[in-house]
């Protein structure tokens, strides 16, 4: 059987993660037509564009490592290991589905690769990476916590509180910005009066470092980096990102905001085409191989879909169930 | 008279009151273009971006702001979007904005309006999905209104506005889309604490608001055993104990409908409220009916069942008719 932890360790291969871009694309893709058929509640944010962010983090982890991670969440739990049935089947309010189905698309989760249910208030995965790096403190392992949120969240109080408190208390904590140059419909010049997030890490004495988000061997290096840097006791970083989301904040914004153009100009630096390209150029990969891959994964989401719906809804039982320690 | 619906009842309101007072003015996230409910579409073109102000994501800060330009005069209507976004300002509002006029000795008042998206039934899960009433009562200073409809939503907002203290203003997600009739102007003013007979009867008073009202209804009309007066309580802080008192003492038996959970809920104090104020004049005892404690569950059963429905409220009444005694929640299972 096919586990998260299994699916993480596909992430040893170049090939191996750029296979779960494309799977993170796919199932991205597939989530309209999901709502359009009457599959999805709610609301749905994707992460189509970002999906370099995510596989970075999640080949430099650990499993036992810990992740919190905004609603904004479906790329990171792919990556993380969580299966295409698991984040689906969740959207899809399914049994099957990676939170039993009671939490929804802003709500993934999966313990067993560090993946704490995702956070659906901004701000609000910072301060409890932090609580999960001091745990690891106080432990003495070397075990860090990673966070992932928006340029927009650099505006909340929360932010602010957990860099200062993680830099004086040299927290084991990696914090990351996808800065996607939007916070809901909002561009981060109007809202923020800096453009390179990463150096609010000044004000905390914190380690800091831009990078580009849509080369996944950049992240990579970027995350080892401050991973290598918290397990040797040295403390905290802000990484920020420069990513860009393909859609709209969610599903009812057709993001008529952006600048003219401005969505061209970033897929000419698409995330999968680079990672592609450059299996490509060594020609590890030939135009050939990337096709079939891209229809064998076309296939297996296909697959993820019937079993999905094909899958129940939870029992009315599970609304009272894990309320509280007694049941 | 016009039709329209609850968000375009959340605008007229506003639109009306800021021709009408200069001092009043917006704040928010994305207000501009509309909100994730488009319940402000169109006013920064009328009004400008001095009157209607994006915010970056910083409640605290811009609840704060509003308690602020309240004490100088202005007239704040700050928008949370969803209501558990004010979990990580409330300090502003609770223990700042609402001891405001009482530690100044009324030097200061706090004339500010806060609006926000509440309520279950969307799938929008447990993160945006509660009423959270719970958060405003039992903290003096601050009045809390929950509309059930186009037209109390445009009245009770336009009274939130002129209100001298903060009001609170729990916008029922799943109501911004239904239709009705609305009075505009101020024949349209609906006076913060006053309770509206939404039905008469003889066998049942229903105490509801925001949602439950039309839940209350749907009950009543889809049986003919009883008759029920439904009170749309409107305001739940301070709420109507008049016209509550006026119909139980007539029908001698009150049934509430909450939309949170049953523990703390508000039907307790009104309850309580009506065995002291009616002891002896009750035919049964007083009956809650609430969603479980529990968290709002995502998927669509679960969520359904976890709600006060229509069918479940009938059956409930018609229990406590026939028995005499309070009937057991759903939840309590075979107890
Ligand atoms: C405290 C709080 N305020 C507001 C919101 C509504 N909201 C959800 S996402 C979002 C924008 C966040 O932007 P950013 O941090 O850049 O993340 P992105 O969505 O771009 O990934 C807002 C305002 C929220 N969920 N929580
Ligand atoms: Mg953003």
């Amino acid at each position: 059987m096919v586990t998260s932890l299994t699916r993480r360790g596909q992430l040893n291969t170049e090939v191996g993660r750029l296979e779960r871009m494309l799977e993170i694309r796919a199932v991205e893709e597939s989530i309209q037509t999901l709502y359009n058929d009457g599959h999805v509640r709610g609301s749905t944010h994707l992460a189509n564009g970002q999906e370099a962010v995510s596989v970075g983090i999640a080949s430099v982890l650990r499993p036992t490592d810990v992740v919190t991670c905004t609603y904004r969440g479906h790329a990171a739990a792919l990556a993380l290991g969580v299966t295409p049935e698991g984040v689906l089947g969740e959207i899809c309010g399914r049994v099957i589905g990676c939170s039993g189905g009671i939490g929804g698309s802003m709500h993934l989760m999966d313990a067993s690769v560090g993946l704490m249910p995702t956070f659906a208030i901004v701000g609000a995965g910072l301060p409890v990476a932090a609580g999960v790096a001091l745990a690891a403190k106080l432990k003495n392992n070397d075990s860090v916590a990673l966070t992932i949120f928006g340029d927009g969240s650099t505006n909340i109080g929360a932010f602010h509180e957990t860099l200062n408190m993680a830099s004086i208390f040299k927290l084991p904590v990696i914090f990351v910005i996808e800065n996607n140059l939007y916070g809901e419909y909002t561009r981060i010049n109007l809202s923020t009066p800096i453009s390179d997030l990463a150096d609010r890490a000044d004000s905390y004495a914190m380690r800091k470092e831009i990078v580009d988000g849509q080369d996944v061997d950049a992240i990579i290096n970027a995350i080892q980096s401050a991973v290598d840097f918290a397990r040797a006791g040295n403390g905290p970083s802000l990484i920020e990102a420069k990513t860009y989301r393909y859609s709209g904040h969610s599903r009812s914004d057709p993001a008529t905001y952006r600048t003219p153009g401005e969505l061209d100009e970033w897929k000419k630096r698409d995330p999968l085409d680079i990672a592609a390209n450059k299996l490509i150029l060594k020609g590890e990969l030939s135009e050939v191989d990337l096709e079939k891959m891209k229809s064998d994964i076309a296939d297996r989401v296909a697959e993820a879909i019937k079993t999905v719906l094909a899958s129940d809804g939870p029992e009315l039982s599970t609304l009272m169930q894990h309320v509280s320690a007694k049941g | 008279m016009t039709v329209m619906r609850t968000r375009q009842a959340v605008i007229q309101a506003l639109s009306d009151e800021m021709e009408s007072d200069p001092t009043v003015f917006l704040m928010g996230e994305d207000i501009g273009s509309g909100g994730p409910f488009k319940a402000t579409e169109g006013l920064i073109e009328k009004f400008g971006d001095t009157r209607v102000i994006d915010t970056p994501i910083s409640e605290m800060a811009f609840l704060g702001a509003g308690v602020g330009a309240a004490a100088m005069g202005m007239r704040p209507v700050v928008e949370m979007m969803f209501i558990e976004f004010i979990g990580v300002a409330l300090d502003q509002l609770t223990t700042q904005g609402a001891f405001f006029r009482y530690l100044s000795r009324g030097a200061y008042q706090v004339p500010l309006t806060i609006r926000a998206a509440a309520g279950a039934g969307m799938g929008f899960g447990c993160q945006h999905s509660q009423i959270l009433d719970q958060w405003f009562r039992g903290n003096a200073g601050i009045s809390l209104v929950i509309p059930s409809s186009p037209q109390s939503m445009y009245g009770l907002l336009r009274s939130a506005i002129r209100s001298n203290d903060p009001v609170v203003i729990l916008e029922h997600k799943g109501l911004y889309g239904e239709r009705g009739d609305v009075i505009t102007g101020e024949a349209g003013i609906i006076p913060i604490g006053q309770a509206r007979t939404v039905t008469e009867g003889s066998d049942v008073t229903i105490v509801a608001i925001g949602s439950t009202v039309l839940t209350a209804k749907a009950a009543l009309e889809s049986q003919s055993e009883w008759s029920a007066e439904i009170i749309d309580l409107q305001t739940l802080i301070p709420w109507d104990k008049s016209a509550v008192m006026k119909s139980v003492a007539k029908t001698g038996r009150l049934v509430v409908i909450e939309e949170s959970s049953y523990s703390g809920g508000w039907g307790a104090e009104i309850c309580s409220e009506v065995v002291t104020k009616l002891w002896g004049q009750l035919k049964t005892p007083p009956h809650r009916i609430t969603s479980p404690d529990a968290p709002i569950p995502y998927a669509q059963e679960l969520e359904k069942r976890y709600l006060p429905s229509s069918d479940y409220v009938v059956s409930q009444i018609n229990e406590l008719l026939k028995t005499g005694k309070s009937p057991a929640a759903w939840w309590e299972g075979a107890k």
